[in-house]
């Protein structure tokens, strides 16, 4: 097996581990680190892509590199506006977790 | 196997136990750690793909400024940890988890089919390089191929300052972002903060001006200043700056602006939006570059100090 399949199936991996996490993780912080890793799995699996392209004396082929190089940016983007939602939604007394269980602030305050 | 591959293994598995470790560590904090330490790894594996370009954003966005970002946060939320996280349950789990699995094989089948031989745009895009004056091909594609990807992404980093900005207290308007660690400090982070800035400087500007031939550009050069800045902030050396602020507001469109304006430009000069003449390439990129290397390092330290708060008289 290449080195690049090798981390072909590293990338799969990183979308199924994120997922996974995605799904069960009720603590919202913890959902956009764990989305954070299905995206850079995508972004590993374009690597692949662009390594396995490589010609012309290039390591690689350029076009794939620059759009993940957007994608990061992106993905920073969007997780910062995410961290500012859940920052919030803390200030406001909200809940910081989807776990049912869990005494948010806002539920200790309204008892009696 | 040869030594090579045993290299790459190991990393690999590196990468996919910090991974785990992020989902799986019982604390935020712990979590975040582990997802700054994948960020590092990662970047290692972005290097052995030949992607140095790519290496360098994911060291300096993906996991330095996002793991900044995602460790403030974590220390915020420390108190509404709870001992006990009661996740769904085991047949939950056990069905979320076969999903997973599912997916990632279906992914690690397609890995493994991918077409023979590979398609490539590599030869076009270095057959059309020397028409941009750049030597860098990802900067020629992030520039001039695919200088629409670039624009948008730009415009997406100030409408999240937007979005991050209204979330700001009626109050917050006159205020400015809170900092992440607001202590004067006069050891190691204050002593960091006074002798890394010019060094820095010197490294982002560098890393923007050569980014036109070797691996760098506006991106990564942007996120080190970026990253001075929130230093001499966070050190306490420097005020951040209040957000209605019209110099911010203006330092905050001028890139994604300017690239309007050269792109809008070369629809009279060069027959198609965002394409520039050949004979002025190299100038019109660099006329775009530096006002959006101001831009990327602004709104990036910005997205990461948060939305601004109400601020005791001083």
């Amino acid at each position: 097996m290449s080195p690049t399949t090798l981390y072909g199936l590293c990338g799969a991996a990183l979308v199924g581990i994120g997922l996974y996490g995605l799904l069960t993780e009720p603590r919202l912080l913890r959902k956009i680190i764990a989305f954070n890793l299905v995206g850079s799995g995508v972004f590993l699996l374009f690597g692949v892509v662009a390594r396995r392209g490589a010609d012309a004396g290039l390591g690689g082929d350029p076009v794939p590199q620059a759009l993940v190089i957007t994608g990061i940016v992106v993905a920073f983007s969007a997780t910062a506006l995410a961290v500012a939602l859940l920052l919030r939604l803390h200030e406001t007394g909200g809940g910081v977790t989807l776990d049912d269980e869990a005494e948010s602030p806002a539920a200790e305050r309204s008892k009696p | 196997m040869s030594f090579e591959l045993n290299y790459e293994l190991l990393v690999g598995l590196l990468v996919l136990t910090t991974a785990a470790w992020s989902v799986a560590a019982r604390d935020s904090y712990s979590a975040t750690v582990g997802f700054v330490s994948y960020g590092l790894l990662l970047a290692i594996v972005w290097m052995q793909l030949q992607a140095v370009d790519v290496a360098l954003t994911e060291v300096a966005i993906g996991s330095g400024l996002t793991g900044l970002l995602l460790l403030g946060a974590a220390a915020r939320l420390r108190a509404t940890e709870v001992r006990v996280v009661t996740r769904p349950s085991i047949a939950l789990r056990t069905l979320a988890a076969l999903a997973c699995a599912g997916i990632s094989v279906a992914l690690a089948a397609t890995v493994l089919t991918l077409p023979q031989p590979a398609p490539s745009l590599a030869a076009e895009a270095l057959d059309a390089l020397p028409a941009t004056g750049l030597g860098n091909p990802v900067n020629g594609v992030l520039m001039a191929f695919r200088a629409f990807d670039t624009l948008l992404e730009k415009v997406v980093l100030v409408l999240s300052l937007v979005g991050v900005w209204s979330l700001a207290p009626d109050l917050g308007w006159a205020g400015r972002p809170r900092l992440l660690h607001p202590f004067a400090d006069d050891g190691v982070l204050g002593f960091l903060a006074r002798t890394l800035p010019p060094l820095g400087l010197l490294l982002g500007l560098h890393l923007m001006w050569n980014g036109a031939d070797e691996p760098g550009g506006a991106f990564q050069g942007a996120t080190v200043l970026a990253a001075m800045w929130l230093l001499v902030l966070m050190a306490g050396l420097g005020d951040a700056p209040q957000v209605r602020a019209r110099w911010l507001r203006v330092a905050a469109v001028a890139g994604p602006a300017t690239f309007l304006a050269v792109g809008l430009a070369g629809m009279g000069i060069a027959g198609a939006f965002l394409a520039y003449p050949e004979s002025h390439a190299k100038a019109l990129i660099l006329l775009v570059e530096v006002p959006m290397m101001l831009t990327i390092a602004l709104v990036l330290a910005l997205l990461v100090a948060g939305p601004p708060e109400p601020t005791p008289d001083r």
